[in-house]
């Protein structure tokens, strides 16, 4: 790539940084520069996210509908899947699994609640009365 | 022999935290493309059957830290490293090195990484970054993807250095501790073997989707996403690809400029033409790299949809596949002193 083909979009880094690229010179020479952003991964990115907030707004549905409990829903929210979650909690899988019904979700002690929300950085009460 | 500390902005996390380090410690002919190359950090792999982030596994470069460590222990220095269970632990190890005044890296997970943009706040567990002192309670922090430095309280430290999750960094920190001597003669030899390591594992690293055999792989992968998975589906694979291979820390086209910059200056280094013209063939394979992702963009911002547009993103990778073999044969056959 050659420096003044290096893009300056706009993106999602915005003013809080640009990002080190390796370019050519004029003289065929590599050398440094930077970069606001690139349109064709911005959009990558945007992408993703919109993907994201629909997955989120599904489990927001699901539990509103009593389908699944507002762990699946946070889970979500926070970009967590298994291995993430799992890690923070310490509960193994297919734990988590029964933890996303809701019957089961209304009879769990305030301590095991504690540790999801604490992985969420929601309080308690918000994980607790989550209706969707 | 040591120098003060500067805060060098690099394209990739790992680089940088190796090029600052070792410029400190008094390595002043340190670059990040001299890391990267003397750490092999040009790769491929996608990983069957895994997801990250609902999309599919690949990386265009080596496992995270091994090229930091290897870059140090071709230079004859030794790097020591520690990781905690306990996070008070962590904390006390921490103040104590800033207190002696060795700048130390750090691993980190972005997710809570206040100073970064919101956007690409995902659950990624290998950034790293230097923490170089401590002024009213806060860290300074040089995160050698950022412009400028930054600075985080003990609270917002200690929880990305214990966040949680596949390469949780348990407090992971590292830093260089004996040196050799710095001499020319330790870096002729590092960049030769990198060259040839990375040859190495680009051309005979076993199984079919690794190396310059994965890139055909995803491609053949490629072809049958929008039939096996729908559009909508195969359109943010396609996404995770750009992604994965353009966002900040590659310094564009998938390492490849990189690793082409590398071998410009080892080309310098060594007094070898041969290597500044296979450097070419990496610009090459950079730039085509940089057009497929032109091409799979149109696909997911919804302009072409078919079957064949495709089939074009998969031509075009098994052209960098054929580019990327034939220069790692001439680096892996080349003589070098």
């Amino acid at each position: 790539m050659k420096k003044e083909n290096l893009p300056q979009d706009k993106s999602a880094l915005g003013d809080i940084t640009r990002e080190v690229c390796y370019v050519k010179n004029e003289e065929g020479k590599y050398t440094t520069d930077l970069s606001s952003g690139w349109e064709v991964k911005k959009d990558a990115l945007d992408n993703a996210w919109t993907d994201i907030n629909q997955r989120v707004e599904e489990a927001r549905l699901a539990v509103k509908n009593g389908l699944v409990s507002p762990i699946q829903y946070y889970m979500e929210l926070r970009l967590m899947d298994f291995p993430i979650i799992c890690g923070y909690t310490g509960f193994w899988r297919m734990t988590i699994r029964r933890h996303m019904k809701p019957h089961v979700f209304k009879n769990l002690s305030d301590k095991k609640l504690l540790l999801y929300a604490q992985a969420f950085e929601v309080t308690l009460e918000e994980l607790k009365n989550f209706k969707g | 022999m040591k120098n003060e500390f500067r805060h060098i902005q690099t394209a990739h996390c790992e680089n940088g935290v190796a090029t600052s380090l070792l410029k400190y410690h008094g390595f002043d002919y340190m670059s990040e493309p001299l890391a990267f190359g003397m750490g092999s950090g040009l790769f491929y792999i996608h990983l069957p059957f895994l997801t990250i982030s609902n999309g599919p596994a690949i990386s265009y470069r080596t496992m995270p830290g091994w090229i930091f460590s290897r870059a140090c222990k071709a230079l004859g220095v030794k790097v020591h490293r520690k990781k905690f269970n306990s996070e008070s632990a962590a904390q006390e190890y921490l103040d104590q090195k800033v207190k002696e005044g060795i700048p130390v890296g750090c691993q980190v997970g972005v997710f809570h990484l206040p100073y970064f943009p919101s956007e690409y706040r995902f659950h990624f567990n290998a950034h790293n970054l230097i923490v170089y002192g401590k002024e009213n309670g806060k860290y300074m922090i040089s995160d050698p993807v950022m412009e400028n430095v930054t600075t985080l309280t003990e609270q917002e430290l200690l929880k990305v250095r214990f966040a949680k999750g596949p390469l949780a960094p348990r407090g992971h920190i590292y830093y260089p501790e004996k040196f050799g001597e710095v001499s020319e003669k330790l870096l002729r030899k590092g960049i030769i073997s990198g060259i040839k390591r990375n040859s190495r594992d680009m051309l005979y690293i076993p199984g079919n989707f690794a190396g310059v055999a994965g890139i055909k792989y995803t491609s053949r992968q490629i072809r049958g996403w929008r039939e096996k998975l729908g559009e909508r589906k195969s359109a943010l694979y396609l996404g995770q690809i750009v992604r994965m291979q353009e966002e900040i820390g590659t310094g564009g086209g998938g390492f490849r400029f990189l690793y082409g910059a590398f071998l410009e200056q080892a080309g310098g280094i060594l007094q070898n033409d041969q290597l500044t013209s296979v450097s070419e063939d990496f610009t090459k394979a950079g730039d085509l790299w940089r057009a497929s992702a032109v091409q799979m963009a149109r696909i997911y911002k919804g302009r072409l949809s078919e079957q064949k547009d495709y089939d074009e993103s998969a031509d075009m990778l098994l052209q960098i596949a054929d580019i990327e073999l034939e220069a790692f044969r001439k680096l892996n056959k080349m003589k070098l002193t």
